[in-house]
Order: structure tokens, then sequence, then C-alpha cells
């Protein structure tokens, strides 16, 4: 019973939402939105187990002193910090949630965090630039072509430079690519049939009926 | 000005009979008409200004087009109104009239036909994955070629648990509904129960709420499968953030603390993907990623030991599990592969024949495919 339900509820949901997507009438666009409602609902009640758990998983480091203990201290206070000021001012453009916390913490942070993307890209590209096999030596002489295709000085060092960059960027990449999207859209078809006649129940921590 | 406009008059004239048309919007959700027309574009006007009149009488300018435009969707209208619909021909104060268009009503439909061709396909593939899992059912061997990525599976929970090391699983930063995430969870259930089976520590911090509680239910769920509930621990499935570059950095200051023996980047992933795996590659463990995002797989496949290519990711709880009833969908997306090249090859073959005069009616064959 307790995974029969869920199946079942499943099973329903699935059928409805793919003959929604073939049904334009207003009635069927209306219960697509209130899904969309509900989704966001049950979202917002599982935010709530999600700060618990980040509550008690810092907690418990905290209790036994496990190694870097100390940034939990950071991460409680600035939970409660977020929460008190988010609660008391609210939320809206012009709050200091906003204008302090957000624009002037979180954007700066994030932006710091991606831009050192960079620096990851870099040493990604040294490691498999690295033309130790045929296909590396392959992908190297590949990546040189577009990289340099992609430049005026490409395009002064020989005039068909960029369209050979053009050319390896949209027929053998983008045959490639799209091979892959393939499998992947029909792999993302199978998974869900599986998921909606009850045949994958790994979601449901596995197991039968 | 009266010759001008007599200029006009007889300039429009050739198109002002009955050109133009308007019909209910196909395929709609109702309350939208679609006009047609079509005008010399070389006629000597400023602009076409488009009339609607309802059968009450009143009569509203609904749009201001330039003259190279064939066609307008009135979406002012409501359902089961009757509407005309005229068009005018601007230039200076004067403004020559097309026809009245004949009259016409907006109604909702409840089959969409232009997404038949959808529905074909999908019954096509659903009949596939269904015959074969029956094949499967019926106890006949499937060959499932090898993956090297999940082959490791194994190899690496065994790692772990001889260097005494944790294993870190990121289920990817999407939320439940993307199927990327559900194949990560199913793999999850498989890579839970050898690590209850080798009593290696499983950390799997989240970024989305929902894959959090539902992670945690799968790996509970594994280890009372495997026999060892008493080794499943709460408080090692956590949620994290759901801020993209703040749940990057603590899953970095995690693997960076903790220095895993193994990481699983298995879901979907964005921008961070890089930082997780160059961050994991420093720390020495051996690295399984998979993703369905196209953009991400080359960081991956640089920064990770193996790497589950895009469909490889759904095939993983499948091959992991080695349930029949699993191996025989892998093979219904097979042959719809299959049956995807042979539209491609047939597709290509008809589009160059379709430039000889005289075969251009496969042209119509080749539209059935366009997805609307």
């Amino acid at each position: 019973m307790r995974r029969t339900i869920p199946l079942a509820i499943c099973l329903g949901m699935g059928i409805i939402m793919m003959a929604q997507f073939f049904i334009p009438h207003p009635v069927s666009v209306a219960f697509y939105d209130l899904t969309t409602k509900w989704i966001r609902i049950v979202s917002a009640f599982a935010l709530v187990l999600g700060v618990g758990s980040l509550i008690l998983y810092h907690i418990e480091r905290l209790q036994r002193k496990r190694p870097g203990w100390i940034y939990s201290i950071v991460t409680l206070t600035a939970l409660l910090i977020t929460a008190f000021i988010g609660l008391v001012w609210g939320v809206k453009p012009g709050s200091p949630l906003q204008e302090i916390l957000f624009k002037n913490m979180l954007v700066p942070l994030n932006a710091s965090m991606f831009a050192m993307l960079a620096f990851y890209m870099a040493s990604a590209a040294y490691r498999a630039f690295r033309a130790r096999t045929k296909e590396a030596a392959l992908l190297l002489i590949a990546a040189f072509v577009v990289m340099l295709g992609m430049v005026p000085v490409g395009a002064a060092i020989w005039g068909k430079l960029p369209e050979v960059a053009e050319w390896v960027l949209s027929v053998p990449n983008m045959a490639a690519k799209r091979a892959i999207l393939f499998g992947v859209a029909l792999g993302a078809i199978a998974t869900s049939l599986k998921v909606i006649l009850g045949i994958e129940r790994g979601w449901l921590g596995g197991g039968k009926g | 000005m009266a010759i001008a406009s007599l200029f006009l008059s007889v300039l429009v004239s050739q198109w002002a009979l009955p050109s133009i048309r308007a019909q209910d919007t196909p395929n709609d959700g109702g309350k939208s008409i679609t006009i047609r027309w079509q005008v010399p574009a070389n006629l000597p006007v400023e602009n076409l200004i488009l009339e609607r009149r309802e059968k009450s009488g009143e009569v509203t300018v609904i749009a201001s087009l330039p003259l190279g435009e064939t066609g307008f969707t009135d979406e002012g209208v409501s359902d089961g109104k009757r509407y005309q619909y005229r068009l005018g021909a601007v230039s200076g104060a004067d403004t020559v009239w097309s026809e009245m268009s004949g009259w016409v009503q907006s109604s909702p439909q409840f089959f969409n036909w232009a997404r038949v061709n959808i529905l074909i396909a999908m019954l096509v593939f659903f009949a596939l994955v269904i015959y074969f899992i029956e094949h499967a059912k019926a106890g006949r061997h499937l060959f499932v070629r090898r993956i090297a990525g999940l082959d490791a599976v194994e190899e690496a929970v065994g790692r772990a648990t001889e260097m005494g090391k944790p294993i870190v699983y990121v289920p990817g930063l999407g939320s439940v509904a993307d199927i990327a995430t559900i194949a990560s969870l199913n793999i999850l259930g498989e890579v839970a129960k050898k690590t209850a089976q080798y009593d290696s520590a499983l950390l799997v911090p989240n970024r989305d709420p929902i894959v959090y509680t539902v992670a945690r239910e799968v790996v509970k769920e594994a280890y009372a499968q495997a026999g060892r509930p008493d080794a499943f621990k709460a408080d090692n499935i956590f949620f994290v953030t759901s801020e993209q570059f703040a749940y990057a950095a603590a899953v970095d200051g995690l693997m960076v603390r903790e220095k895993p023996a193994t990481n699983f980047f298995l879901g979907t992933f964005w921008a961070e993907s890089l930082i997780l795996a160059e961050t994991g590659a420093t720390t020495g463990a051996i690295q399984i990623a998979g993703t369905d995002s196209v953009f991400q797989l080359p960081f991956f496949i640089t920064a990770c030991d193996y790497t589950l290519i895009g469909e490889e990711l759904y095939a993983a709880s499948a091959y992991l599990s080695r349930e029949p009833l699993l191996l025989g969908s892998l093979k219904g997306q097979d042959f719809g592969k299959l049956l995807i090249m042979v539209i491609v090859i047939v597709g290509s073959a008809l589009l160059l024949l379709s430039k000889i005069p005289a075969l251009s009616f496969f042209q119509s064959i080749i539209s059935f495919f366009n997805v609307s």
C-alpha cells in the first residue's frame, strides 16, 4: 500500500500530462498551470525539510567538532541573519535583503565563483590537450584550428581558416552533438515510460510493489 | 489629390478583390483568428492597416503593418463571436480598402493536429519498449554492450572501502522534474546498495529540497534491501543550498576536507560542472560522471576518469541492477535509435530527390516530420 498509492498517482498523472501535451483546449492549459502551481507549493514545503536538514547537519558538526566546524558557525549565523532580515523587513526590491544581502554579497560571491571557472578551464584544457593518444592529438588539432579561426589573427594567417573553423563546428561537431541528443531524447522518453508504468522504482527507494 | 487616389485605386485593384482570408487559428486554445492576404511588394503605399468588424457593427483598427507583411494573428477576440476583417492600403490621407472577409469565429480545439507526428513517433517508441520488456519477461537473453563507466562502479566503491574514505555522490543540480535527476536517483539506489554491502560511507549533498527528501528515502531503502539498515546514516544525505555556485563551493569544500576515494557526478549540471570535477580531480579521487547536457560533457570527459555520455546515464540503473524488465527497455531504445537513423537517411534522400521538379511531392512527406 505504501508504494501502490504513489505508483497509481504516478501512472494517472503521467498519462494525463502526456495527453495534456496534445490538447490545446483552455481546460487542459488551466490544468497544466494548476499542476505547475502545486509543484511550487510542494517545493515550498520540501524547503522546510531542506532547511531542517541543513541546521541538523551543521549542529552535529559543531557538537562533534568535525574538521572545518568553524564554517558551520558561519553557515548557521548567515542562515539566521538572512531569515531575520527577510522576516522583519520583507523581500521586496529596496529591502535590506535585496540591497545588502543579495546585491552586495550574494551577487559578487556568485560572480567570483563563476570567474574562477576561467582558471579551472585553463587547467582542464592543459590536461585535455596533452597529445598522448591519437584521439587527444586530434582534439588538440581541432581545438587549435577552431580557436585560431575565431580570432582575427587566424584570418590574417590564412584567409580560409575561419571557414575551416566554422566547418569543424557546424559539421562533425554538430553531427556528434545531434547523435548524443537523439540518444538523450530516447533515453529520457524510455525512462519516463518506465517510471509511469512502475517498472523503474528507484525514485521510490526501489523494491517490488 | 484626386488623381493620386485614383492612381492608388487602380494599382490596388489587382489585389483588392477576394485576397483577404480570415480563419480560426488552427490547433490553439481559442481566442485567436488568423488573417492572411497577398499584396504586391511594389505598391506605392506607406503601410497597411487591418480593420475588424463585429456583428454589432462596431469597427476597430487592430493593427498597422508594413507593406511586406502577409498575415496577422488577432488575439483580441472572444470565442463564439463572429468577426469580419478588411485590409487598408494607406498612402498619405488616402486609404483604399480590400473587400471584407467572410464571417469567422474562434473556438478552442481539443486536439493539436500539428503534433500528430509526435504522437505517432511516441506510440511507435512505446510499442518498441513494451515489446522488448515482454521479450525480457519471457526470459530471453538480451545483449547489452559494456559501459566502462558503470563497470567501474564496483571498483570505485571497493577502493573507498580499502582506503577507509567516503564516497561523494552529487545527484546534479536539477529538480526532481528533470529526467536526468530521476535517472541519477535510480543509480544512487544501486550505488547505495554497494556501499551498504562494502560498509563505505556515502555522502550525498543536495541542491534541491525535493531531491534531498527523495535521495534520503532511496539510500535508506537501499541499505534496508542490502540487509544493513543499521548502517544507514540520515545525516550523510543532506541539503546544502539552492544557489548554484554556493552549492558548488560547498561541495568543493566537502571534497577538499573529506578527501573522498570516489566522486560520482550524475544528473543535470550547468556551469559548475568543471568547478566540481576539477576540484575532485585535484583531491585524487576516482571520478565517475554522467549528464545529458552536451555542453557539460566535454568538461566531465576532461576532468573525470569515466563519463556516462547522454543516454548511458539513463541506461545505468538497468545496467547495474541487471533486472530483465529494465534491460528490455534498453533494447527498445536501441531499436528506436535504429528507426531514427533509417528516417534520417531516407529523409535526406527524399530531400535531395525533391529538388527534381517531377519529384517535388516528396517535400510534403518531409514536412510531416516537422515538429510544431
